[in-house]
């Protein structure tokens, strides 16, 4: 009973559609066909890049597994409690998905800065600073990229079968051992792709980073950091510095693919 | 260790209050429609669920009691459940599956996985324990699901429509195994189905719940030859006409008369049998003291003949050769004559 349907796109929809893609698509083709080719190995073997490459990496992964730490019980708490005011909650926690990241920056600042609340109180009592640190640095690409992670896992556990928790709690595991045991391995695949999708974005990050951490190479210059500072000394480096963070955007979008095309179930 | 439960639990517009007592190695079938209950029941006596008001007790021990405000969560209860479609975890070897349930409880690794694999081969897919539970089939899934209820030895077994999703040759053979393990079972069960042939096969006692209520209980025998309400003659395929008796005569609440074999009086039941009823393209002559004029109004396919529900003064429904079927050039709406004996039909008291 499948109707075959009128090939071809109408043109009001194929214009617009194709002036999309090359909207999209021509900006990236433009800085890989700028690209100093001949340079790009000298250029990536200089210090700064490499100080600014692991740097980004490192920090990136460090938010990562911090909002991993503390998104997934979030995230299950928005997905399976019922305890009231969940839905203001879920509305605080994606607040930083649409906020200026610069914003973040300012708030993160004024609250963990030397003057702030909590920083003026670890200031004194602990002798702990954090602004312009790399610690800030995890700090402000948590604080941008844990509601991404939140999101999607909450979706994840949302999606999953809650029955199989009852038939857990039939078989004697109490509410924390049916989560490690079950629950969380069957959202394995939403954590991951939530984890890569928030490794991205800790990875981009640039507002809130400046604004809190500022742009000391070696401590709080990340790659995005860099390619913006580079971009008024030294364009070539620029465009092998924006090189880079381009392949590991596509390599994270080809791994999200394979995440998303592995559904539990389907995995034999 | 039997099981007492008396509980109340108000889901919306429907109250579900039951009343239940089964005792060690008893099974007791809950039948009823869609939306009936069951499943409220069944998560209320799995823990899974707290009653609003009542008691659950199994054996000695009270697992609700909503007056002493006792409610032992479902994973402190000694229970065993298997869910219509199996619920295996889908990221466990079938062995770890069954094994599950004692490693909660705090066995062992490989203690663990020696039951599971004994009871894996109890149950018959003693080879099949290192597979993920989406490579079985239908039937094998649910023998393990089987396996992984009962490895802990439960106090209470808990079967909600265990056999419905499976097709019906693999039904077959799983409900006769189902029967045999229950048989071995030394708790009580209780098994949630809305298939009487499940009932009729697998229990000891059968409650009818409708809306939240028990409406009839007995034997599987007595609940399908005497059925009080409408859903369970239709169920069993008896058309169930309430009346009046006087004499070998009844006096049907809906309007006409039907003529009985046996004395009666009071208020009784009428059923009749799909297969005593005749049709007819005129009024018959000669003997048949029951003729009533008829609509028909549905014809299904059933096995070898055609169901037919007949609506008229004397709502029946009448089973007839597809052959005769063709004969009468029956059509939702066509008028008919239907017949039955008197001696077929089956009279009891309200």
């Amino acid at each position: 009973m499948r109707r075959t349907r009128e090939p071809g796109v109408p043109v009001p929809l194929l214009v617009p559609a194709v002036l999309a893609v090359a909207f999209l698509v021509l900006p990236l083709a433009g800085l890989v066909l700028r690209a100093p080719w001949g340079e790009l190995g000298p250029q990536l073997a200089g210090p700064a890049v490499g100080q600014a490459l692991r740097l980004s990496l490192v920090s990136a992964s460090a938010a990562t597994a911090l909002s991993l730490v503390l998104g997934v019980p979030l995230a299950w708490v928005l997905a399976r409690s019922r305890a009231r005011g969940r839905s203001v909650l879920r509305a605080l926690v994606t607040v930083p998905l649409v906020l200026p990241p610069v914003v973040g920056g300012v708030a993160l600042f004024l609250v963990l800065g030397r003057q702030g609340i909590v920083g003026r109180w670890l200031d004194q009592a602990l002798d702990v600073t954090i602004p312009f640190t790399t610690t800030a640095v995890v700090i402000a690409e948590t604080f941008v990229a844990m509601p991404f992670l939140v999101i999607s896992v909450e979706g994840a556990l949302r999606a999953a079968d809650a029955r199989f928790e009852d038939a857990a709690a039939t078989l004697g595991a109490d509410r924390w051992t049916t989560f490690r045991r079950v629950t969380l391995p069957m959202v394995a695949p939403g954590i991951a792709a939530g984890a890569v999708l928030c490794w991205a974005r800790a990875l981009g990050e640039f507002g809130a980073t400046i604004t809190f951490a500022g742009n000391f190479p070696g401590t709080t210059q990340t790659m995005p950091l860099a390619v913006y500072l580079a971009l008024q000394q030294d364009p070539d480096a620029a465009i092998v510095l924006s090189l880079v963070l381009l392949a590991v955007s596509v390599a994270t979008l080809l791994l999200l693919r394979d995440r998303w095309l592995s559904r539990p179930g389907a995995a034999a | 260790m039997s099981l007492t439960a008396d509980v109340r639990v108000d889901r919306g517009p429907m109250t579900v209050e039951l009343d239940l007592e089964v005792a060690d190695g008893e099974v007791l079938a809950v039948l009823g429609p869609n939306g009936a209950g069951k499943s409220t029941l069944l998560r209320v006596l799995a823990g899974l669920l707290p009653p609003d008001s009542g008691r659950v007790a199994v054996g000695p021990e009270t697992w609700d009691d909503v007056l002493a405000g006792v409610h032992v969560p479902a994973h402190e209860r000694r229970l065993g459940m298997v869910f219509q479609d199996h619920l295996l975890f889908p990221h466990l070897s079938v062995t770890d599956n069954v094994a599950f349930g004692l490693r909660t409880r705090g066995l062992g690794k490989s203690a663990a996985r020696a039951a599971a694999r004994d009871w894996l081969a109890r149950v018959g897919i003693a080879e099949l324990g290192d597979r993920r539970p989406g490579r079985l089939s239908g039937g094998q899934a649910q023998r393990a699901a089987l396996a992984r209820a009962l490895v802990g030895e439960p106090a209470l077994l808990l079967l909600d429509e265990p056999l419905s999703a499976l097709d019906a040759r693999t039904r077959l053979t799983v409900r006769a195994e189902l029967r045999r393990h229950l048989g071995e079972f030394p708790g009580s069960t209780v098994l949630v189905t809305h298939d009487p042939v499940d009932a009729m096969a697998l229990a000891d006692r059968v409650v009818v719940v409708e809306e939240g209520r028990v409406v009839q209980a007995g034997t599987p025998s007595d609940v399908s030859r005497h059925p009080r309400t409408d859903y369970v003659a239709r169920l069993v395929g008896l058309a169930l006409l309430p009346g009046t008796g006087a004499g070998t005569t009844v006096r049907l609440d809906g309007g006409g008369r039907v003529a009985v074999a046996e004395e009666t009086a009071g208020p009784v039941f009428v059923a009749v049998r799909p297969e005593s009823v005749a049709l007819w393209p005129a009024r018959p002559e000669g003997s048949p003291r029951n003729v009533w004029p008829a609509r028909l109004v549905s014809a299904t396919p059933h096995g070898s003949t055609v169901r037919c529900e007949l609506d008229g003064e004397v709502p029946l429904v009448a089973d007839v050769t597809a052959t005769a079927f063709a004969e009468l050039g029956l059509a939702p709406g066509t008028p008919v004559w239907a017949s039955v004996k008197a001696s077929d039909v089956a009279v009891y008291a309200r």
